[in-house]
């Protein structure tokens, strides 16, 4: 019996993590910054479950019983019981937790300098990416190629409207804007092919403009450097 | 008299006229209900396309609808049922319910009534027509810079957008004028601000919102139709303006709106918890405090829509934290209803089922919200199909579910019949279960990555079921609310008839009889309860009686009581204008005016605007002592005089507040300016002024002598000195022309490149602004005049100059405001 319950909860798990992977899912993170808003998010959701089901209990047994026996004159401290402790006390401690674990964890994803970070350029036109490597002076079309394991600063911006960069298993998205630059932080915990769509709206093709990112091994990645540093420039 | 020959008497004095006169009508019974009416048509327009949305996305790789088709339609759902459905709807219900609750008979600017409701009809009919013609605005509903500018949207969608969108927003600003006039001048004698229902608190802090909130878009969007139409590059970066300025003036209006929509709608939820609860709400006072919190606090939360523009952290963190504190007031509120119920014995039915269904899915739009206000996870769901879950459980719950409990609760004020049960229930279970099976499991196809505003996806991402499953939930949903609105419709006709009061309410609506009449109260009780109706239940026939005050109506005017704003004291009887075509006609002119610019035929939007100026002084002529509305009548006591016999009056009053609103847009333009100016990344300021600095200053030498002369002979006027009044009037309209002539001399001499520089096109459109002010009140003053001359204003009747009086003060405070900001401060700080 308790096998049974056993197998059938390891099913019930399995079913839910199928259903929380996916080609572009947050909750299936690959990078730190995505797991940390995938950690994030379960907490989050626990905590709001909870909230939701006692609020509405309390609403639910509110209008079941017969209250009208409080006298009038009990009802001024009954009153403020209710609103201090429910009405303040209550979101003030929940949003109080939420900004420990999130103001941090939202400063951790910030680009601060740091040794090994590589910088990858992106422009986006209405409705493709154009990839540019300073340092190697590599250029690619809807596709970039980082090794694993190290912080890559994307250095963002639009030749037309805004578009929005993102690869959802790998972190948060950033505006792409004419006229500005805004600099993304991403890492890949390992090597893969990672696939991102622009967010904000831009017209007709927006649906379709996607782009991966491709995750080497540190050799591997070098290889392909490599490779491309020696491709004539003319034939791009 | 006898009663019923009072109530026969009032009757004609309060009707509507017959036929096609109905378009005539002003008074707030039926514009309230037209807007209802109005804003329910273009629910069910929204209504069908979100389910033509739904069609396209039910299966991956759909060809259904294409891309521009959708971006059409999902960019039309989201605009209409923002500006002519929701607000629109809830303003028709204030509009209907306020004075009712106050003990007036009417609003204190019936014509705005109908001139705002005309607005929003025109409007909304020239933003659906773009659908049907196949151009309708295709760049969303917050019409984002550069996609929705003349080079990415060449096509008139845009134009449509901008232009229809500021014709339905005078129906909005007008709304909120006169709500807030009326709320604070013509309650009844004795209701004290905190003996007014708790509806009327929820109503004021929504007018208020709105006075505040709405000038932002509206200059936001003549910014952008100046940029499609004459090419002034306020957004573009090229010309040195910045496309994300847009972004912070559409939400500084944006995020407001969100609960200038959501009070009225808990407004009807905190008068409906006590009524069937059988007790008064518990913690008033509580409630008030959140009001005022909520409104105060959702003007600084409209960065939290940017959270991923790139934002400096500082201003993120800051804006999370007030993000997540307006969650405090809302449990507040919600604490505040638990508590009601928990000490009441319920009565269960129609109203409450929905008020039970808007907790849980308000709760749970709340807490989605709480959580999009962590920056680090906003940066992962913004802009996902989680957002779009998120702002539907909070509009859906948070103010469809209380608008449909408070339309089934007030169904037998508006026909006098009771609503059927059976039909009912199942219009909720369907559309409660249709819209969470639609939206809840919309959360998780957000989490899954799929972002919002596409028009279709491919099959290996893992939405498929998830957006199947939406399409059918939200079919459901779509056949309960069509259950609602039948059930609604067919109610007039089958339900039963509604005794007096059936509820047993507390407040004063339900004592204007079901269906009410149209001028409320027969006559005006003195009230000094927050539930008249449990406390004096003869009030119910001792209104319609003849017993209390107004009683008499043989001087032939719409009368009202003006009171004091705080403590409800007694001051005046207002006297408010009868049936009028001026507001349709005045309406009918700016529609010509709106189409002139859509179609780019000037000379059109010219005469349009001529002629809608001609109107609008017309109807500003037909006022005080002219015999169209209150010529001197033998029986008028000095004790309690007409208000256009004092020096005080809801004209004043709705004056400094229509004042309020215009600073808010002028705000948002010094905003804008200081924003270019240190953000724009290519903004270019000249060395030196392009205006010419002695022509303005002379220029604001005048303004502040003709503003001084209309001071002085206004005090003087109010001690009850005319001497040389006509004369003093004309001085000061010369002295305000001549301030107009240099003011237009220095414009024109100017070196303005206005397509080229976005600096050259801001300092065009403020010298526009303030020509503008300066020429009207010139006019008006030249109006002033000539109203002395007819005897319209004289030492008997001193109240129009005092109307007229804090335009003049607001027209020289931003000229020199404008003088310091736009020309002296560069000079100073330099480039």
């Amino acid at each position: 019996m308790l096998k049974r319950l056993a197998n059938s909860l390891v099913v019930a798990s399995s079913l839910f993590l199928t259903a929380c992977s996916g080609p572009m899912s947050t909750l299936d993170p690959a990078g730190p910054s995505a797991r940390m808003v995938s950690g994030l998010w379960w907490g989050m959701f626990v905590v709001g479950t909870l909230v939701l089901v006692g609020v509405v209990w309390l609403w639910w047994h509110a209008m079941q019983r017969d209250g009208q026996s409080t006298a009038d004159e009990q009802l001024q401290e009954k009153q403020n019981r209710w609103v201090i402790w429910g009405g303040i006390a209550l979101p003030t401690a929940a949003i109080t937790v939420l900004l420990a674990f999130g103001i941090p964890a939202g400063h951790r994803m910030l680009p601060w300098p740091a040794g090994n970070v590589m910088e990858v350029h992106v422009e986006a036109r209405q409705w493709y990416w154009q990839v540019h490597y300073p340092e190697h002076d590599i250029e690619l079309l809807n596709e970039i190629y980082i090794p694993v394991n190290t912080p890559i600063d994307f250095h963002l911006t639009s030749q037309d409207v805004i578009h929005s960069f993102w690869v959802p298993r790998l972190g948060g998205k950033l505006d792409m804007i004419p006229g500005r630059t805004n600099v993304l932080r991403l890492e890949a915990d390992a090597p893969g092919t990672y696939q991102g769509q622009c967010a904000e709206f831009c017209g007709r093709a927006h649906a379709f403009m996607k782009f991966e990112v491709i995750a080497l091994s540190a050799e591997d990645f070098a290889a392909w450097q490599q490779e491309h540093e020696e491709e004539p420039k003319d034939e791009r | 008299m006898s009663a019923d020959q009072l109530t026969a008497r009032m009757h004609a004095i309060w009707a509507n006229l017959p036929g096609w006169g109905q378009l005539a009508a002003v008074n707030h019974t039926s514009i309230g209900k037209r807007f209802m009416v109005t804003g329910a048509v273009f629910f069910v327009i929204g209504g069908v396309l979100a389910m033509l949305l739904r069609t396209q996305l039910a299966l991956p790789m759909q060809t259904i609808i294409d891309a521009d088709a959708y971006n059409q339609l999902f960019t039309m759902h989201g605009t209409v049922m923002m500006f002519l459905f929701a607000i629109p709807i809830l303003e028709g219900l204030a509009l209907y319910m306020i004075p009712k609750l106050i003990g007036a008979r009417d609003l204190v600017f019936p014509r705005i009534s109908s001139l705002g409701y005309y607005s929003y009809l025109f409007g909304g009919i020239i933003l659906m027509s773009s659908l049907f013609l196949g151009v309708a605005p295709d760049s969303g509903w917050f019409m984002y810079t550069p996609l929705s500018s003349a080079e990415f949207s060449p096509g008139p969608g845009s134009d449509f957008w901008l232009l229809g969108i500021t014709f339905v927003e005078i129906s909005a600003m007008a709304a909120g004028v006169e709500l807030t006039v009326s709320i604070l001048k013509s309650r009844a004698p004795g209701m004290t601000l905190t003996k007014m229902p708790i509806f009327c608190w929820y109503i004021l802090a929504m007018a208020l919102m709105i006075v505040f909130g709405f000038p932002p878009l509206i200059l936001a969007s003549i910014l952008l139709e100046l940029e499609r139409a004459v090419g002034m590059p306020f957004f573009a970066v090229a010309g040195g303006g910045d496309p994300i300025l847009w972004q912070h003036l559409f939400w500084l209006f944006g995020h407001p709106e969100v609960y200038i929509i959501f009070l009225p709608a808990a407004a009807v939820i905190s008068t409906v918890i006590p009524v069937f609860a059988g007790r008064p709400i518990i913690g008033y006072r509580w409630l008030v405090l959140a009001i005022i919190l909520t409104a105060f606090i959702s003007f600084g939360l409209w960065v939290h829509h940017m959270f991923t523009v790139g934002i400096p952290q500082l201003a993120q963190a800051f804006f999370s934290i007030a993000s997540m504190m307006v969650a405090i007031p809302t449990a507040i509120q919600v604490f505040v209803w638990v508590a009601t119920l928990w000490h009441g014995r319920v009565t269960y039915n129609l109203p409450m089922l929905w008020v039970f269904g808007f907790l849980m899915v308000f709760v749970c739009g709340g807490l989605t919200g709480v959580m999009l206000a962590l920056v680090p996870f906003n940066w992962q769901v913004h802009d996902t199909h989680f957002v779009v879950a998120h702002l539907h459980y909070v509009l859906i719950g948070g103010m469809l579910y209380p608008l449909i409990a408070g339309i089934y609760y007030w169904l037998p004020h508006f026909s006098g019949r009771m609503p059927s049960l059976r039909m009912g229930l199942w219009g909720f279970w369907l559309t409660f279960i249709g819209m969470n099976a639609t939206f809840l499991l919309m959360h998780l196809t957000g989490l899954l990555g799929m972002p919002r505003r596409i028009f279709t996806y491919s099959g290996d991402m893992g939405w498929s079921w998830l957006n199947l499953l939406s399409s059918v939930g939200g079919f459901v949903m779509a056949f309960g609310l069509g259950l609602v609105i039948l059930d609604i419709i067919l109610h007039f006709r089958f339900g039963e008839k509604a005794k007096p009061n059936p509820w047993q309410a507390d407040t004063l609506e339900w004592a204007t009889g079901t269906p009410p009449t149209p001028y409320n109260f027969a006559s005006i009780p003195d009230i000094d309860t927050r539930h008249p109706l449990w406390e004096k239940p003869e009030l119910m026939t001792s209104i319609p009686a003849g017993e209390h005050r107004l009683a008499t109506i043989e001087h032939g005017r719409r009368e009202i009581l003006g009171t004091s704003a705080i403590t409800g004291k007694l001051q005046a009887i207002y006297h408010l204008p009868t049936n009028s075509y001026l507001p349709l006609l005045a309406a009918l002119s700016l529609a010509v005016v709106c189409i002139g610019l859509l179609i780019r035929v000037y000379p059109m939007a010219l005469v349009g605007l001529l002629v809608a100026a001609f109107f609008l002084f017309r109807w500003s002529w037909e006022n005080g002592s002219h015999p169209a509305m209150a010529p001197p009548t033998p029986d008028e006591d000095p004790s309690l005089p007409l208000h256009s016999r004092t020096t005080d009056g809801p004209g004043r009053w709705g004056m400094i507040v229509t004042l309020m609103a215009d600073g808010a847009l002028y705000l948002a333009l010094i905003f804008g300016w200081l924003y270019l100016w240190t953000v724009s990344p290519e903004w270019q300021m000249p060395g030196e002024s392009l205006l010419s600095v002695p022509v303005l200053l002379v220029s604001g030498v005048l303004v502040t002598v003709a503003t001084l002369l209309f001071h002085r002979l206004t005090a003087a006027l109010n001690q009850g000195q005319a001497h040389g009044l006509q004369m003093k009037l004309w001085l000061v309209t010369f002295v305000g022309f001549v301030h107009l002539a240099l003011l237009i001399t220095a414009l024109v001499q100017a070196p303005l490149a206005i397509t080229e520089s976005a600096h050259d096109a801001v300092l065009f459109f403020v010298v526009i602004y303030l020509l503008f002010h300066s020429l009207l009140v010139t006019v008006v003053t030249a109006l002033q005049a000539l109203r002395v001359k007819y005897g319209y204003v004289s030492a008997r009747y001193p109240y129009e100059p005092n109307v007229v009086r804090p335009l003049w003060s607001y027209t020289l405070g931003i000229y020199w405001c404008s003088v310091a900001t736009f020309i002296f401060l560069p000079m100073v700080w330099g480039a």
